[in-house]
C-alpha cells in the first residue's frame, strides 16, 4: 500500500458539510473546573461538532483553555477536576463512560498526535518495539498476528512518508529528527484506524518547512481514510488554511465558531478581530506608517558590518562548520533580519557579533570599530554600543532582582552617573518601553512574558547602544504580546535611530518588521536583499521553499481581510 | 509559546485548610522553639540541679517530681537533658558553620572558575571524603583534647565535602542560565557576576542542607561523646547521658530512652524544617 502525498493546491474549505448525520464528535456545553467546583469553571460553554472527514481547528493563545478542552474530551484530566456538559462520540456520551469503556476508544477510535515529538516516545526503547506495542493494543483484525508485526510496521512507516523505514525502526528516538518522530507518532495514531484524530499543536516544535509536510501528511491521510481531525493550534491563519471550521477560545470561553474562511474575512467577535489584527501574516503592512517616519540613514556608514565570517566548532571528525563565509551590513536606524531553520548558523552569528565567540576568519565591525579580535578590556568598552535581547524572557533576567535593579545594572557596571541619575535613567528607559515607573520596584519573577521582554529591552537600552541584536525576541510569546513588543521596537527605532539585527524563524514577522533580510541554510547565505523583494520573488530554491511554507490564506500581501486595522 | 499536555494534580485527600505537611512543619517548629528556649534559659524549665544528685532518690521512675526520673546518682534526668541542650546545640552550630563556610567557599570557586581550579579543589574535597569521618574525629580529639568543641571541629571538617559538592553543582547549573551570560554583556566582570548573580541564586539549597546537617551534627557529636570523645563526666552532654545510662538499660530504661527520645525529636524536627525550606525554592 502506497500513499502519495498530495502536493496540489488545496481547495478552499468554504461551506459546512450539509449532512449532519455523519457527525463524529459532538461537544455540547463543555465545562471544566480545576478547582472541582463547576460553578466557577476554568473553561465553559464550549459547543461544536466535528463531521466525518472534516477538520475542526481549536484556536487560542496560552491559557485560553484549548489544551484543557482537549484533555477533557480525551478524559486525561485528574479525578479532582470536574467536567460538565456532554461529548458524543459514535452515539455515546464519552464523558459519562467508565474509564474501562473509554479505554477501548482512546488510542483506537480516537487517535492522538502530541505536541512535542521528541518527548513523546520512550527514549530507552527502539521505535519498532514501540510500534509493536501499539499494534498489540489495537483491536484491528490485521494486528492479530504477531508474526506479521515487522512487515506491518515497515508498511506503516512507509505510508507516513519515512524514507528507509527499516533503519528508522531499528533506531532509538534520539536518532531520528523531529519531523521523522512526528511521522512515527502520526503513524501510531493512524494504525488503529481511528475515526477521529486529535492533534495537539502537532507542528509547533518543528521547523517551518517540516511543518508544511506534516500538515500535508495529515491532509492526505484524511483524504484516504476519511478520518476527522481536531486540530489544536495557536495560529489562526494556519487553522484557517487547514481546517473547515474554526473554534476560537479565549480565557476559557468560546469567542467565535464558524467556517474558517468566514472567521477570517468577517469575524464576529471583538477578540477574533483583535487576534486577526495581530497576526503578522494577515497584516503585513502593520508597521509601514511608523516605519516611514524614520530618518534617512547616512550613506556609506554602517552600524554593523559582518565581513565574510567563518566559524567552526570541534576538531577532527567532530568538526562542524557553523558558518562558511557570511556577510551582511546594517545601515544606521535600519533592521536587518536573519532567517533560517535550526542548524542554519543564525545563533552563531548573533554570538559572534556580540563577541561571545571569536570568528575564525573574517571581520566584525561595529560602528566603524573592528571588534573581531579585541581583548577583554577593549571588548568591554565596545559592548556599550551593542546589546542583546534574548529569546526566552523567563531565563534572561535574574529572578532575585527587582526590575529597577536589572535595568540599572549596566549603568552600575560601567559606573555611569550617580545614584540619582541612574534612577532617573531607569524611569526614562522604562517609559520608553511602555512600562510605568511603578514597575521599578517589582520583582522580575512576578512579571508576565511580555513584561519581562520589555524589561530586557529596557536593560539593553540603558547604555544607549547603537545596535540591538534581537535573538528571536518574540518566539516565546503569544501573538498579541508579540505584536505589542514589535510595536515597542518599531517605536524605539523611530525615536532613537536604533539598528536591529533581528533573528527569527517567523517569516511573516520578518516581512512586517525588517528592511533587509539574509536567508541562511547550513552556514551559507542563500539569498539576501530587501525583504519585500526576497519574499515576493525569491531567486533561490531554499528561499522559495521557506516562502511556500507560510500558510497562505490571503494569496497576496495586500489582500487584507475585512476588520483588520492598518 | 508552548502548550503542553497539562494534567491537573488534585490532592488525594482534601481537608479544608490543613495538610499533613503543615501540621508536621508546625509541630517541628514548636519543638525547635522549645529547644531554643532550653538553650537560652535552662533554669527556667527545671529547678533541679543537673550536677548534684540525691543518692536516696536514685533510679526514681518518671513522675510529677522528676519528669524523666533520676539516674544512678539521683540526678534529675530531665534537668540534665535541658542543661545538656546548650552544649549540644552550640557545638553542632560550630560544626555546621565550619562545614558551610569552608565548603561553600571551595564549592563556589570550583564550580565558577572550572578548569584547573576545579581540578585542584575537587581533589581537596575528595581527600576529605576519603577519610572516614569518625576516624578524623578521633584524631582531632586525641590531638586537641577531650572536649566537645574539638569533636565539633572534627564533624565540621568532615562535612566540608558535602557542602562543597552541593554548592558546586548548584553553581554549575546557574552558571549556564542566560541571565548570567547577559550579566557579562552589560559590563560585568567575573567577580561581580559571581557575587551579584551566582551566589544569590544558589544559597537557598545550601540553607536547606545546613539545617539537615545540623541534625546530623547533633547526632554525630552525641555519638562521639558516647564513646568518650567529648566532654568528660559529669557534663550533661546528651551522648554522655546515654553512655552512662547504658549499664542500667534493662532495669531502668528511662535513663537512656528519654534523652534518646529528645534527640530523635530534635533531629526529625530539623529534617522537617529542612524539607520545608527546600520546597519553597
Amino acid at each position: 500500500m502506497t500513499v502519495s502525498i498530495d502536493t496540489a493546491p488545496r481547495t478552499r474549505h468554504g461551506s459546512r458539510p450539509s449532512s449532519r448525520s455523519d457527525t463524529v464528535l459532538s461537544v455540547r456545553d463543555l465545562r471544566v473546573a480545576y478547582g472541582g467546583d463547576l460553578r466557577s469553571p476554568t473553561v465553559h460553554g464550549v459547543s461544536f461538532d466535528v463531521a466525518a472527514g472534516e477538520t475542526v481547528a481549536v484556536v487560542g493563545e496560552s491559557g485560553s483553555g484549548k489544551s484543557t478542552l482537549v484533555n477533557a474530551i480525551l478524559r486525561l484530566l485528574d479525578s479532582s477536576t470536574a467536567v460538565g456538559g456532554e461529548a458524543f462520540f459514535a452515539g455515546r456520551d464519552i464523558l459519562r463512560l467508565s474509564e474501562r469503556a473509554f479505554r477501548a476508544l482512546r488510542g483506537r477510535q480516537i487517535g492522538f498526535v502530541p505536541q512535542d515529538p521528541t518527548a513523546s516516545l520512550n527514549p530507552v526503547r527502539r521505535i519498532d518495539h514501540q510500534v509493536y506495542e501499539s499494534f498489540r493494543e489495537s483491536d484491528q483484525p490485521e494486528h492479530a498476528d504477531r508474526q506479521r508485526y515487522p512487515a506491518l510496521a515497515r508498511e506503516l512507516l512507509a505510508s507516513v512518508g519515512i524514507v528507509d523505514p527499516e533503519r528508522a525502526l531499528r533506531s532509538y528516538p534520539h536518532q531520528l529528527s523531529g519531523g521523522q518522530l512526528q511521522r512515527v507518532l502520526i503513524g501510531l495514531a493512524i494504525a488503529g484506524r481511528p475515526q477521529l484524530i486529535v492533534a495537539d499543536e502537532p507542528t509547533s516544535a518543528l521547523d517551518v518547512t517540516i511543518q508544511k509536510t506534516i500538515l500535508d501528511l495529515l491532509d492526505s491521510l484524511k483524504a484516504e481514510f476519511g478520518v476527522s481531525i481536531l486540530l489544536i493550534t495557536h495560529d489562526l491563519s494556519l487553522a484557517a488554511e487547514r481546517s473547515d471550521q474554526v473554534v476560537v477560545l479565549n480565557d476559557g470561553e468560546l469567542q467565535e465558531h464558524g467556517p474558517s474562511r468566514e472567521t477570517l474575512t468577517a469575524p464576529r467577535s471583538a477578540y477574533a478581530r483583535a487576534l486577526i489584527r495581530d497576526i503578522p501574516r494577515l497584516n503585513l503592512d502593520r508597521f509601514a506608517p511608523a516605519i516611514s517616519r524614520r530618518a534617512e540613514p547616512e550613506a556609506g556608514r554602517y552600524a554593523l558590518e559582518v565581513e565574510n565570517v567563518q566559524k567552526s566548532f570541534g576538531a577532527g571528525e567532530h568538526r562542524t562548520e557553523a558558518l562558511k563565509g557570511v556577510s551582511l551590513r546594517i545601515p544606521p536606524g535600519r533592521t536587518h533580519a536573519l532567517v533560517g531553520e535550526s542548524g542554519s548558523g543564525k545563533t552563531t552569528i548573533a554570538r559572534l557579533v556580540l563577541r561571545l565567540l571569536e570568528p575564525d576568519e573574517g571581520r566584525i565591525i561595529v560602528d566603524g570599530q573592528d571588534v573581531s579580535h579585541l581583548d577583554r578590556k577593549d571588548l568591554r568598552s565596545a559592548r556599550r554600543h551593542l546589546q542583546l535581547v534574548y529569546q526566552n524572557p523567563f531565563n534572561s533576567l535574574d529572578p532575585t532582582y527587582t526590575v529597577g535593579r536589572i535595568v540599572a545594572e549596566p549603568l552600575v557596571r560601567y559606573r555611569e552617573g550617580s545614584r540619582e541619575e541612574r534612577r532617573r535613567r531607569v524611569v526614562e528607559v522604562l517609559e520608553l518601553v511602555g512600562l510605568d515607573e511603578s514597575f521599578a520596584d517589582r520583582r522580575a519573577r512576578r512579571l508576565s512574558g511580555g513584561q519581562r521582554q520589555r524589561v530586557a529591552i529596557a536593560r539593553a537600552l540603558s547604555l544607549n547602544p547603537d545596535v540591538l541584536v534581537l535573538d528571536e525576541p518574540t518566539s516565546a510569546l503569544d501573538v498579541t504580546v508579540q505584536a505589542q513588543i514589535l510595536d515597542v521596537l518599531v517605536d524605539l527605532q523611530v525615536r532613537l535611530g536604533l539598528s536591529y539585527l533581528f533573528i527569527s524563524h517567523d517569516l511573516s514577522v520578518v516581512r512586517q518588521f525588517a528592511d533587509t533580510v539574509t536567508v541562511l541554510q547550513h552556514g551559507v547565505v542563500k539569498e539576501d536583499g530587501p525583504t519585500a523583494q526576497v519574499f515576493a520573488d525569491p531567486a533561490d530554491d531554499y528561499t522559495r521553499a521557506l516562502v511556500a511554507s507560510i500558510p497562505d490564506v490571503a494569496r497576496t500581501a495586500t489582500d487584507l481581510p475585512v476588520g483588520a486595522v492598518r | 509559546m508552548t502548550a503542553t499536555l497539562t494534567l491537573s494534580r488534585g490532592p488525594a485527600v482534601r481537608v479544608p485548610g490543613l495538610s499533613v505537611r503543615t501540621i508536621a512543619t508546625t509541630l517541628a517548629g514548636l519543638i525547635i522553639l522549645v529547644l531554643i528556649a532550653w538553650v537560652i534559659a535552662p533554669s527556667l524549665f527545671t529547678s533541679h540541679d543537673p550536677y548534684a544528685g540525691v543518692p536516696a532518690e536514685r533510679f526514681a521512675e518518671p513522675s510529677a517530681a522528676h519528669l524523666f526520673g533520676t539516674d544512678q546518682l539521683g540526678r534529675d534526668v530531665f534537668a540534665r537533658v535541658v542543661h545538656g541542650t546548650r552544649p549540644a546545640v552550640l557545638s553542632a552550630l560550630l560544626a555546621v558553620t565550619i562545614g558551610l563556610v569552608a565548603g561553600s567557599a571551595i564549592g563556589l570557586l570550583a564550580g565558577f572558575f572550572g578548569g584547573i581550579v576545579d581540578g585542584i579543589l575537587g581533589r581537596v574535597l575528595d581527600i576529605v571524603l576519603a577519610i572516614p569521618s569518625f576516624l578524623l574525629a578521633v584524631i582531632v580529639v586525641v590531638s586537641l583534647g577531650f572536649q566537645t568543641v574539638n569533636a565539633a571541629i572534627a564533624v565540621g571538617v568532615s562535612s566540608i565535602a558535602v557542602f562543597g559538592r552541593l554548592i558546586r553543582s548548584e553553581v554549575l547549573r546557574v552558571k549556564n542560565l542566560t541571565f548570567v551570560e547577559s550579566a557579562y554583556l552589560i559590563g560585568g566582570s567575573r567577580l561581580s557576576v559571581l557575587f551579584a548573580h551566582v551566589l544569590p541564586n544558589t544559597y537557598r539549597s545550601v540553607v536547606a542542607l545546613a539545617v539537615l546537617q545540623f541534625g546530623l551534627a547533633i547526632i554525630s557529636i552525641a555519638g562521639l561523646a558516647f564513646l568518650g570523645y567529648g566532654n568528660p563526666p559529669p557534663s550533661p552532654d546528651w551522648g554522655l547521658l546515654v553512655a552512662e545510662g547504658k549499664d542500667y538499660l534493662y532495669r531502668y530504661p528511662w535513663v537512656v530512652y528519654l534523652p534518646g527520645l529528645v534527640m530523635v525529636a530534635t533531629v526529625l524536627s530539623l529534617n522537617q524544617l529542612s524539607t520545608t525550606i527546600g520546597k519553597d525554592k
